[in-house]
């Protein structure tokens, strides 16, 4: 972008929102923050960031196959990243449970296989489809009204799908046996948790790119995981995070002439590192 | 076909990097460590990528950052293993530093930045040098050798790591040491299969021969069977077929692999 910084700060605020582009951006990037950081706490607690990673990298074969059978991208990326999560459904891949490494083969080889065929659909549609760097690392510039409608749509489904189901989900998250014990739909939990997690993953990429769907989805819920372990404050603080790590990369990249991808994943990091500290601040002060 | 040379050194690098993938990979997969290898791989694209920008060689930087990413995540876990939260925000980080440097090239170079990402991101095994492939094969040797050579301890440390150190095996050097092949096999390979596409020649042909024997040394060899043939297949497969980029073919040959083993094996499960 080719604007500068200008010494009245309250002219530079009113500038961000000067643009119809840049409103779109901010709407967007705040319905997927919400989204990331609360499913995102999620997979973190239930240690599934591999599968979450693959979902989140299934999103450039959606994009290239539907480019190269001329349907719509986000259509693309729902449905391949549905896709992969029922494939790894009986493979969630969480740590340190029994036979993680097999589980992990399968999350590895579903990840490898999209995107061998996302590799495949780009050369044989040559041409068709431009911008494969923005397919990886996504654009907050090109988002249309209809994308954000369709973001906040599915983003409230899944945020209440999550909401309903919040004490099975955690039960069978923090104890699978007890939650089994209890009669709880043990399997139906896992693979609709890993389908949440599938449309969040498609509607944050189609925001930050494929590969960084990770700075939002992961640090904030990391981060916040790391200050406490309460589910409220931990939702809510994941959210708070993830908040201001899009509101300030997206201020900072309207003003930069470099991508927007860079400052949202090093605020990312940044925060991360800095509730580490801050929890061994306290327990060495404790 | 083998009359072309381009062909000759894909088939010299590829038999090689297939080798030590599927050596190395088996261990990944024993240790759960695909993760790790997976974020390592993505990496290695940023390493190529700042390599392009500070001027050097592209395998300098490839080597360079996966080697000090390994040895980070090494010394952020005990046991030499990170916990996968942490692999994940650092290397969301490290791609965020490889947009920047994407923008920072396009905007120095004189284009021509989109055919190199995509080089680096699903390779180009078709485009190596004789010299190239010839130090390819070597240093993939190379590493499937160590790899070999210290598979009783390495083993033993990942099975069980309480009766590894009452045996006196330095179980945290040896995961840092594992760290450290897997960054150099991860380095190498990213030339022929690309940084993207690397993580099924370590996790399909490993994951299969898992499934299909407990007994580990007929498991390594049947992972890096099945990685050569994969390699092999998916090589003769792109030749034939013009449109079908070699990368995408020898993955989804490995991956096919995989899935008919895992198929398979499930079935008997459930007639056992």
């Amino acid at each position: 972008m080719t604007t500068t910084l200008s010494p009245d700060p309250l002219a530079d605020l009113r500038a961000l929102f000067t643009y119809p582009f840049m409103v779109n951006a901010l709407e967007a990037g705040t319905i997927v923050a919400v989204l990331a950081a609360a499913v995102g706490w999620y997979m973190v607690l239930r240690r599934q960031t591999f599968a979450g990673h693959t979902l989140s990298v299934m999103a450039f074969p959606g994009a290239a196959g539907a480019a190269l059978a001329g349907l719509p991208t986000a259509l693309g990326y729902y449905v391949a990243c549905a896709g992969a999560a029922l494939l790894m459904r009986r493979a969630g891949g969480r740590q340190f449970r029994r036979g993680y490494g097999t589980e992990t083969a399968t999350i590895a080889t579903v990840q490898a296989m999209g995107l061998a065929a996302g590799y495949l659909f780009l050369s044989l549609g040559h041409g068709v489809l431009g911008g494969t760097e923005t397919l990886l690392f996504g654009t907050f510039l090109g988002v249309s009204r209809n994308q954000v409608l369709t973001l906040l749509i599915i983003a409230a489904a899944a945020l209440i799908l999550i909401a309903t189901a919040t004490r099975p989900l955690l039960l069978e998250t923090i104890d699978p046996e007890a939650a089994t014990a209890r009669g709880l739909p043990v399997a139906l939990l896992d693979t609709g948790f890993l389908l949440v997690l599938a449309a969040a993953v498609a509607a944050t990429s189609q925001i930050t790119g494929a590969l960084l769907v990770f700075a939002l989805l992961v640090a904030p819920a990391a981060a916040a995981q790391q200050l406490t372990m309460r589910p409220g404050a931990g939702l809510l603080l994941s959210v708070a995070f993830a908040l201001a790590i899009v509101w300030l990369g997206l201020g900072i990249a309207y003003f930069s002439i470099y991508p927007v991808g860079f400052y949202v994943t090093s605020i990312a990091f940044a925060v991360y590192l800095a509730a580490r500290f801050a929890r061994v601040a306290t327990t060495r002060l404790a | 076909m083998f009359a072309h040379v381009f062909v000759r050194n894909a088939y010299l690098a590829g038999t090689f990097i297939a080798l030590a993938c599927g050596v190395v990979g088996w261990f990944v997969v024993l240790r759960g460590q695909l993760f790790a290898g997976d974020a390592l791989t993505h990496v290695a694209f940023v390493g190529a990528i700042g390599a392009a920008v500070l001027g050097f060689d592209e395998l300098v930087g490839l080597f360079v950052l996966t080697l000090a990413v390994a040895a980070g995540m090494a010394a952020l876990g005990r046991r030499g293993q990170a916990d996968d939260a942490a692999i994940g925000i650092v290397f969301a980080w490290i791609l965020g530093v490889g947009v920047l440097l994407l923008a920072i090239l396009a905007t120095s170079a004189s284009g021509g930045t989109g055919v190199a990402a995509a080089n680096t991101l699903f390779g180009s095994i078709y485009s190596l040098t004789a010299s190239g492939s010839r130090l390819a094969a070597a240093i993939a040797l190379a590493t499937a050798l160590t790899v070999l050579i210290g598979s009783r301890p390495l083993l033993l440390a990942s099975l069980d790591t309480d009766v590894a150190s009452a045996r006196g095996i330095p179980v945290r050097a040896l995961g840092i040491g594992f760290l450290a092949l897997l960054a150099v096999v991860t380095a190498e390979s990213t030339q022929a299969v690309g940084a993207l596409l690397m993580l099924g020649l370590l996790a399909a042909p490993a994951g299969a021969a898992q499934r299909l024997t407990a007994n580990p040394y007929r498991g390594l060899v049947l992972s890096a069977l099945l990685a050569v043939l994969a390699m092999w297949g998916g090589l003769a497969l792109s030749y034939q077929i013009g449109s079908l980029p070699p990368s995408s073919a020898v993955i989804g040959l490995a991956g096919a692999a995989y899935a008919v083993v895992a198929l398979r094996t499930r079935h008997g499960r459930r007639q056992a």
